[in-house]
Order: C-alpha cells, then sequence, then structure tokens
C-alpha cells in the first residue's frame, strides 16, 4: 500500500481528467486516485468504472466546494494530511458563451472565477503541501485561448491567461526543487464542454488522444505542454500577428 | 447537422448528431428528439446505423463499466463501451468476451442489436448467448430490463434486433475465463469447395475457431483455411501495436480487376508455402484489420458493399458454387472474402443473422448498376436456396429477400418503438 503512487484530480467529471485518470490505472497498475468534484453522485459512475479497469488500485471519491478559499484550503489539507501526494491534476472549468459574459457581468465573473481563481487556489493550497514535501508535480490545465486575447473568447482566455502566468510564477519558485509544474495547454477538444461548437462544425480533437499527451507530458514533468503538439506552431503565429494584422482576423 | 458514414462510406448525408453520456438523461433526451436511432461506432456496412437528415442518438458517453464480479465473471458496463476496451480491461484479468466479430472496435450496443457472431460460432454462438441483462430505454420513457428469463420477449426482439425495439443503454455480459492471450493457430489450404467442408466438420469438434480466406475469383473456391484453440503457454511479449492508417482516399478504389487476380494468386500462393502451425495473440487472430486504421478508405470515394448471406447446410455447396461463377463471371469482388460455416444452434434474437448453414462474406467495389446487377444474381441463388442475408452489412436488399429470411418478421415489429426509425427500418419495414 505505501509505494502507491497517489494522484489528485479536481474536476474528475471533466472528461479529459476522466481520460487521464483510465490512462493512470492501466497496464496493471496500482494506484491511489482521489476524485474530488462538486457532486459526488456524478463522480460515482467514473469511481466505479476505474474500479473495474484496476481493481488493485484505490479510488476514492471526495466532495467539495469549488470557489470557496477556505473550502479549497480544507480540501487539500484533508487529502493531504492522509499523505504525500505525487500528482495533483487541476482540471475542471466551463466554456462560457462570450456573449453572456459580455451581456451580464455575473456570468463574466462566474466564468473569470471558475476557470482562473479556482484552479490557482486549489494548486497554491497543493503547492504549500508539496513545498513541504519537496516533491509531487502539478499539473495545471490552461488553454490555447489563454495566449492571446481574441474577440470571440477573451473572458474564458483572460481566466486561462492567470493560470499560464500563475504556472510561470509557481515554475520560477519551484525551480531547482523536487516539485514539478506542468502546464497543459489544449487546444479545442471533444468534449461536453465543447459539444456545441462540434454541430458548428469545428474539427476537434480525441479526448483520448489529448488524454494520452497529457499524462505523457506529466510523466516528463514538461513545464509547458501543448496538445495536440500543433498548437504551439499555431499559437506561436497568433502571438506574433502585429496589431493591425490580427484586428482584422475575425477570430 | 453533421454529415455521417457507416462503413461502407456509400452515402454521406447529413444527420442531427445527439450525444448520450448520462444514462439518467436518456429518457428526456429521446423522448423529445426523435424520431432517431442510437448509433454506436459507425461499423455496421449499410444503413441500419444511419437515419439520414434526422437524429442520430450517439452512444460513445455511455461507456462507463459499471461493474465486475470476478467470481461470476459478470460484466454490467455501458452500452457505449468498445468490445476493444473491454477486452484491454478484462484480458490481463484472465477473462474474455466469449465471441467478437472481426472488429473489436464496435459498442457493446451494437454488438448486441446486430447479434453479432465470430469464428467460435459452432462452440459459442453469437455475442447474444451471453448477455444475462440488457437495460432498455423506450422514446415514450418506459425502461424495460430483459434477459433470456426476464421479459423475454423483449430479450428476443433486442438481440438482433437493430436497435429498433429502444437504446440499450446498459447489458450485463458473461465473460469466459482464459489462461492467457494467446491462440495456437493452424493454417490449411483448400484446393476447392469439397475439400472446404471436408475441413470444417474436422475441425468442429477439436477447435474453437474456424474461418478461411477464400479467392472469390476461383471458380472452384480455393482457399486457406484457419483453425485456433486458446492455448495456455505462459507469459510472453505481447505484439507491439504498430497501427497503419490509411491515409487518404484513393480517387479510384485499390481494389479493381487490374489488382485483384494477381493479389489474390499471389496471397494463395504465398501462404500456401507458408502453412502449418503457430502461436498467435488473440489480437492478431482475430482482428488483423484493427491495426489498419480507416482501412475502407482503399475501395476510393465511391466506397464499397459488404455482400454476407448464410446457407443452409443442405445446399451450400451448390449455393456457394454458383455465387463464386457468377463473381468469377463478372471480374468484381474483393480480396477481403470470408467462408464459414456456422454450428447447428439456433439464435437467441427473432431477428440474429446465424442459423445453421454455411455463411459467405465478400466486399465489392461500389461500380454502381454493374454492381448492384451482380447482387440481384447472388439474391436469387441465397432465395432459392432459402438463406438469408446479414442488415447489419447490408445497404440494398430487396424487401421482400428480408421478409422471405426473416420469418418471425410480424412477430418483432411488435416490439419496434414508433420513435425510432433508420435507413434500413424506413427501406425494409416501411417505417
Amino acid at each position: 500500500m505505501q509505494n502507491k503512487q497517489k494522484i489528485v484530480i479536481i474536476g474528475a467529471t471533466s472528461a479529459m481528467a476522466e481520460q487521464c485518470a483510465r490512462l493512470w490505472v492501466q497496464g496493471g497498475k496500482a494506484v491511489e486516485l482521489v476524485l474530488v468534484g462538486r457532486n459526488a453522485g456524478r463522480i460515482e459512475p467514473i469511481a466505479s468504472d476505474l474500479r473495474v479497469r484496476s481493481p488493485q488500485s484505490d479510488i476514492q471519491v471526495l466532495e467539495s466546494e469549488f470557489l470557496q478559499a477556505a473550502a479549497i484550503q480544507a480540501t487539500a489539507d484533508s487529502i493531504a494530511a492522509a499523505g504525500p501526494v505525487d500528482v495533483v491534476l487541476i482540471a475542471h472549468g466551463s466554456l462560457p458563451e462570450q456573449a453572456d459574459c459580455q451581456n451580464d457581468l455575473a456570468a463574466c465573473h462566474g466564468a473569470l472565477v471558475v476557470n482562473g481563481v479556482s484552479p490557482v487556489l486549489f494548486a497554491e493550497a497543493f503547492a504549500q503541501h508539496m513545498s513541504k514535501a519537496g516533491n509531487g508535480t502539478l499539473v495545471l490545465i490552461g488553454s490555447v485561448a489563454g495566449d492571446r486575447g481574441r474577440k470571440s473568447n477573451y473572458v474564458y482566455g483572460s481566466a486561462k491567461g492567470l493560470v499560464t502566468r500563475y504556472a510561470q510564477g509557481l515554475q520560477h519558485r519551484f525551480a531547482g526543487t523536487g516539485v514539478k509544474v506542468v502546464l497543459v495547454k489544449p487546444g479545442p477538444t471533444d468534449t461536453p464542454m465543447t459539444a456545441h461548437l462540434k454541430s458548428g462544425g469545428a474539427k476537434l480533437a480525441d479526448v483520448a488522444d489529448v488524454a494520452q499527451q497529457i499524462v505523457d507530458a506529466v510523466g516528463r514533468g514538461q513545464a509547458v505542454a501543448y496538445v495536440p503538439g500543433k498548437w504551439r506552431v499555431i499559437m506561436m503565429v497568433i502571438r506574433h500577428l502585429p496589431t493591425f494584422v490580427f484586428n482584422k482576423l475575425n477570430i | 447537422m453533421r454529415t455521417l458514414s457507416s462503413w461502407g462510406r456509400l452515402s454521406a448525408l447529413p444527420h442531427q448528431v445527439v450525444g448520450l453520456a448520462d444514462p439518467g438523461q436518456v429518457a428526456d433526451i429521446i423522448g423529445v428528439q426523435k424520431p432517431g436511432v442510437a448509433f454506436g461506432n459507425g461499423r455496421s456496412y449499410g444503413d441500419v446505423c444511419l437515419n439520414p437528415n434526422g437524429v442520430l442518438w450517439h452512444t460513445a458517453g455511455l461507456d462507463h463499466f459499471i461493474q465486475f464480479d470476478a467470481h461470476t465473471g459478470r460484466l454490467v458496463c455501458g452500452a457505449g463501451a468498445l468490445l476493444r476496451d473491454i477486452q484491454r480491461v478484462m484480458v490481463p484479468q484472465g477473462w474474455i468476451l466469449p465471441v467478437t466479430p472481426g472488429t473489436q472496435l464496435i459498442t457493446v450496443g451494437g454488438a448486441i442489436a446486430n447479434d453479432v457472431h465470430g469464428k467460435n460460432h459452432h462452440v459459442l454462438g453469437s455475442f447474444g448467448d451471453h448477455v444475462q441483462r440488457i437495460r432498455l430505454i423506450r422514446t415514450d420513457g418506459q425502461m424495460i430490463e430483459c434477459g433470456p428469463q426476464q421479459q423475454a420477449g423483449w430479450f428476443a426482439a433486442t438481440v438482433g434486433g437493430m436497435g429498433l425495439t429502444g437504446v440499450i443503454v446498459e447489458a450485463e455480459i458473461q465473460l469466459r475465463k482464459i489462461a492467457g492471450p494467446w491462440l495456437e493457430t493452424e493454417t490449411l489450404p483448400y484446393e476447392n469447395l469439397d475439400d472446404f467442408f471436408k475441413l470444417a466438420d474436422d475441425s468442429e469438434a477439436g477447435w474453437e475457431h474456424t474461418v478461411s480466406w477464400i479467392d472469390c475469383l476461383s471458380n472452384k473456391g480455393r482457399g486457406l483455411f484457419m483453425r485456433a484453440n486458446p492455448t495456455d503457454i505462459g507469459t510472453r511479449p505481447e505484439p507491439k501495436g504498430r497501427k497503419l492508417t490509411m491515409p487518404l482516399v484513393p480517387p479510384v478504389s485499390l481494389v479493381n480487376p487490374l489488382s485483384l487476380k494477381p493479389f489474390n494468386t499471389l496471397y494463395y500462393n504465398l501462404k500456401k508455402s507458408q502453412t502449418g502451425s503457430t502461436i498467435s495473440h488473440y489480437e492478431g487472430f482475430s482482428y488483423p484489420l484493427d491495426n489498419i486504421l480507416e482501412w475502407n478508405r482503399m475501395y476510393g470515394p465511391k466506397g464499397f458493399f459488404q455482400y454476407q448471406s448464410v446457407i443452409p447446410r443442405e445446399v451450400g455447396l451448390a449455393a456457394v458454387q454458383a455465387t463464386l461463377g457468377e463473381i468469377a463471371k463478372s471480374g468484381q469482388g474483393s480480396f477481403l472474402a470470408v467462408l464459414k460455416t456456422f454450428g447447428d444452434r439456433q439464435p437467441v434474437g427473432m431477428m440474429s443473422f446465424p442459423q445453421p448453414g454455411v455463411t459467405l462474406a465478400l466486399d465489392f467495389p461500389n461500380n454502381g448498376a454493374k454492381t448492384l446487377k451482380l447482387f440481384e444474381r447472388m439474391d436469387a441463388i441465397v432465395r432459392e436456396a432459402g438463406g438469408r442475408i446479414y442488415p447489419a452489412k447490408d445497404a440494398r436488399m430487396p424487401r421482400e429477400l428480408f421478409e422471405q429470411g426473416y420469418p418471425r418478421l410480424n412477430d418483432f415489429l411488435t416490439f419496434r418503438d414508433p420513435g425510432i426509425s433508420s435507413g434500413l427500418s424506413r427501406r425494409l419495414m416501411g417505417s
């Protein structure tokens, strides 16, 4: 029991996180998984699935509030109290309609908090424990949308931009220690969060492929992982477009 | 709306795709967004999984394992689970799906709805023989739990029921204990159909898997007979899952009269010189094409048909002979041609395809009227022999041949869900 890798997933019902969990338990490996979400009833089917896939693993379900600092702190503390954590994947988020955010400040606020502030608070809470232990890998899900603000989704993009800048600072803080910080930047991926994009004809990456690349990046402790990898090139171009060109683009 | 094709790529028509992910919400969704039909992984060849210009309920999200009892080997899972995922999770735990078809890239729901069979039909029957329970949700909101012992009428209608009795959301399957992933296999060439039937009969008692590749352009019916048994040889390194992808759709079918005859001759003679027994991994033996992603593209932009029929044994030899004669005369066909005997057993489903006899499955690049004409001549042979055609593979059989082949059709129709309609159901059942 002592040497099982302990992995915590925040936002365990996210399709990307679920696929990562399946990969982490596959191949007869025994791991200790803590699945954290807002609604235990929605996590249970995912936990049952993982138990069938890996009877030797220990799968726990934990309900947590996601927006209150004190609740986030308590969740991280209770998990860390049970033993050192090897990997924390912070995967929750929701893709808002940009128009809603522009018309309704409450929606805008909600999108900023759930996609930006909340993941950062979770990371900070676990960083305290990993710092003490001198070991662990913190995985944050950013987005290509966080690389440059665009009119079509800058509220979501700015929340992810916060995650990006935060991860950068955390990497600086833990440089040279045993704590690794992995920032994953997925392109548009085929998940329930993006179902409305697909009906609009968008070409989306397969979530199982994306998860495989995330798990590989975590294994390597890669600082920034664009998934699929082509987005590194695409975003480099987008970031460097001069404003007078960029402003003419309808993206 | 999204354009969607089935495996045969014969059509690419718009569908309104609605994802099913939460079993608790299925009734609400299908009660409103209808008529539609469940779509799993799109590996049926024709229109059984399509509903052009209408709704498809995509079941990929219903892919959770729900429970596994390591003592009894009973697995409960969502209908969207792929057979491949079941195998990859369960084989290392010492259990295997008793029956799988020639690809494992299909969902549990599709396997039940088409009551698929495999190379071991004479020993283990079809997929439905191992299903203990099905949870079905109808478009009127009714939920039906059925199995061989409960609601047996619903069970018999749903196994092989082409998805028309309701949406299968969950199933309980009896898995089979195995020693490991390895098979002891033998390949034997045969020169003619007499030899094929002799080999098939001789192998039935001692071999669990039997199948044969047949050179569809040879008048006599030469081919390669393959048979296999599970074997316990301990652990050895598993083959690496090297995947190839057919990168594009070629402008014309790569399978054509110029390529087919030399290929078949070469393949036959090459394999004939390599016959004998070997040890194979179950994936390589059972699903040889699964490592070539999108192989269906090789037939070019017009797609392809598969024609699979089963003929009662008494007239099997003559009928297969006559069919091969027609194919050779037309010069059409493909190297993907399979000849196999079914066991002497009745299937679970009212509309299940397998029946005692011999089954011939052939791919044909779509050459329009010329191909359809050939099918009419093949239909005549099936009709006269009292055989039937497999709906999961079909895109064109005449309604009258369907009605003749499936004598329990009228009984089945009473179980249909009026909120479910597919391309195939409208073509063969009028609604």
